[in-house]
C-alpha cells in the first residue's frame, strides 16, 4: 500500500515555494554562498555537462517516506513526446556520454524504452534508477531483460539489508520485492564480477542522520546481502536525505529540522565542493525546464537567468561554465564525504 | 532562573555543545584528551563501525545520557541497524546485571565466614 503524497493530502508542503520559505527562516551558522565561497568557490560554477538526466515524471508505484520528488501512484506529471524528442536531439548533438534516466519510476514513462533504445544506438552510456518492486508487477516483468539486452547500468534503491528499515522508509512489502528483484537481476548477470552488466545500490538513512562511511558500508552490504539472499552487487552508494519535499515534512513532524540542518552545516565538507554533481550534470524537468540537478528541480530553482531556462533553447555551449543556483539544502550534498547521486564525493 | 527550574534536571541536552568548555581552565589537558580521545575512535583492528557499537553499550553502562545520545546517532550513521544497537546495550546490560549476581560470591563467603 502507496503513502499518500503531499499533493494528495494539500499538506501545504506540496508547493515549492513554501518548501524554500520553510528553509529560508531557519537560523543557520553560515549561508551555503559563504561556506563555497571560503573552500574557493566564488561563485560556484559548473564545469562542462557530463551527464544528461532525464527527470521523465512524477508517477512511481511506490511512495517512500524520504522522496524529495513527491512521487506517487496518484502523480499525474509525464514528460511529452515533444520534450522527450528536445532531451535525445541535445544527447545526440552533443559529446556528453551519459544519459540518467529518472522519475518517479522512469519505467512507468510510456517511451521510457525507446529513450533507452535511441541513446545506446546514439552510443551513450546509460543509468536506469530503478526502484526495483517495479519489476515485480507484471506489465514490468520483462523490464530486467530489456535493461541487460541494451546494457543499461541499473541504479538501484535499497535503504537496508534488513526489511525493517527497508519497509518503514518505503512501505510495506517493499523489502521482499526488491530481494526478488535483485535476485532475478543477478540471474541476467547484473552485479556478477566480469558480466560487464552494472548493478549499483543507492542507501538513504532511514532517519535523520548522515550516511556511513560507503566504503564501510559497502563492505557490510555485500557480506550480508550474500549471506542472506545470496545476493552479488557492484557498488553502493550512499546519499544523504535532501531537506525537502516529503522529507523536509518528516523533518518537521519529527521536531528534527534546525537539529538535522545545524548537521549538515556544522559538517561542510569544502573537499566535497569540486565533485558536486551540479557541476558536471544538467537535469532537464518533465515539462521540459533546465535545473543544475534534480532537487533544485523539486524546489522549483532553474538554471541561473543568463543561462538557457529550457532543452528546446539549450546547447551544450551555452551551458558550460555557468553559476550554479544554489540554496540551504545544498549543504546535504557537503556533509561529510560528501553526496551525490553518485554516491560519496570525496 | 527560579531554584525550581535548577531542581528540575541535572541533564539538559544543550550542554553536550558545552563540551569544549571544559579546556578553558586546561587547555593543555583538553587538547591531550580530544587528541586521544580522536585517535581511539579512528579506524584500526576494529572498524569505526564496531568501536562505536562499543561505546554505545559502555555509555549505557556509565549511564551517560549525553553518551546515549552521541552514541545512538554515531551507530546509525555508521550504518549500524537498530537491531545491532539493541544487542549492544543487551551487553552492557548483561555485563552490569553479571557483575552484580557475581558479587553474591563475596556474600556468600561472608556468610560462610560468620555462619555455624
Amino acid at each position: 500500500m502507496a503513502l499518500p503524497t503531499l499533493l494528495n493530502t494539500r499538506s501545504p508542503l506540496a508547493g515549492a515555494a513554501a518548501q524554500r520559505a520553510t528553509l529560508a527562516s531557519l537560523p543557520l551558522a553560515r549561508t551555503f554562498e559563504s561556506a563555497a565561497a571560503a573552500a574557493g568557490y566564488d561563485p560556484l560554477t559548473t564545469t562542462s555537462v557530463s551527464i544528461l538526466q532525464m527527470n521523465v515524471g512524477k508517477r512511481c508505484n511506490q511512495a517512500c517516506h524520504h522522496c524529495h520528488v513527491d512521487a506517487g501512484p496518484d502523480r499525474t506529471e509525464v514528460m511529452p513526446a515533444d520534450v522527450v524528442d528536445a532531451c535525445l536531439r541535445f544527447l545526440e548533438a552533443s559529446d556528453i556520454p551519459t544519459l540518467d534516466i529518472t522519475g518517479g519510476a522512469p519505467e512507468l514513462h510510456p517511451s521510457f524504452r525507446d529513450i533507452v533504445r535511441r541513446a545506446r544506438a546514439a552510443g551513450r552510456h546509460v543509468i536506469d534508477r530503478c526502484n526495483l518492486t517495479i519489476t515485480r508487477l507484471p506489465a514490468y516483468s520483462d523490464l530486467p531483460e530489456f535493461l541487460a539486452e541494451q546494457e543499461v547500468e541499473v541504479i538501484a534503491s535499497l535503504p537496508s539489508f534488513t526489511s525493517r528499515q527497508t519497509d518503514a522508509q518505503r512501505g510495506e512489502g517493499v523489502f521482499d520485492d526488491s530481494i526478488a528483484a535483485l535476485q532475478h537481476f543477478n540471474t541476467l548477470g547484473y552485479g556478477v564480477e566480469g558480466s560487464g552488466l552494472l548493478l549499483n545500490l543507492v542507501t538513504n538513512p532511514v532517519g535523520a542522520f548522515l550516511p556511513g562511511s560507503q566504503a564501510s558500508l559497502e563492505a557490510d552490504w555485500k557480506r550480508e546481502l550474500k549471506r542472506r539472499h545470496g545476493i552479488t552487487f557492484n557498488r553502493l552508494y550512499t546519499i544523504t536525505n535532501m531537506p525537502i519535499s516529503r522529507f523536509l515534512q518528516f523533518l518537521l513532524d519529527s521536531g528534527n529540522l534546525q537539529a538535522y540542518m545545524d548537521r549538515l552545516v556544522a559538517a561542510f565538507n569544502p573537499a566535497a565542493v569540486e565533485g558536486l554533481m551540479c557541476r558536471y550534470t544538467l537535469s532537464v524537468g518533465w515539462d521540459g525546464r533546465l535545473y543544475d540537478c534534480d532537487f533544485n528541480q523539486m524546489i522549483d530553482l532553474g538554471t541561473a537567468a543568463e543561462a538557457p531556462q529550457t532543452i528546446f533553447e539549450a546547447t551544450p555551449e551555452s551551458l558550460a561554465a555557468r553559476r550554479i543556483t544554489i540554496g540551504p539544502h545544498c549543504f546535504g550534498c557537503t556533509a561529510g564525504a560528501g553526496s551525490s547521486c553518485g554516491g560519496a564525493t570525496t | 532562573m527560579s531554584e525550581r527550574s535548577h531542581m528540575e534536571t541535572y541533564y539538559h541536552p544543550k550542554d553536550l555543545g558545552k563540551f569544549a568548555d571544559m579546556g578553558k581552565e586546561a587547555p593543555e589537558l583538553w587538547k591531550k584528551f580530544l587528541e586521544w580521545y580522536n585517535a581511539v575512535f579512528q579506524e584500526g583492528a576494529l572498524t569505526e563501525r564496531e568501536k562505536a557499537l562499543i561505546a554505545l553499550g559502555v555509555a549505557h553502562a556509565v549511564q551517560c545520557p549525553y553518551c546515549i545520545d552521541a552514541y545512538s546517532t554515531a551507530c546509525l550513521e555508521k550504518g549500524s541497524t537498530p537491531e545491532q544497537m539493541t544487542e549492544a546495550v543487551h551487553v552492557a546490560a548483561a555485563i552490569r546485571g553479571g557483575a552484580s549476581l557475581v558479587h553474591g560470591v563475596q556474600m556468600r563467603n561472608q556468610i560462610d565466614k560468620l555462619s555455624m
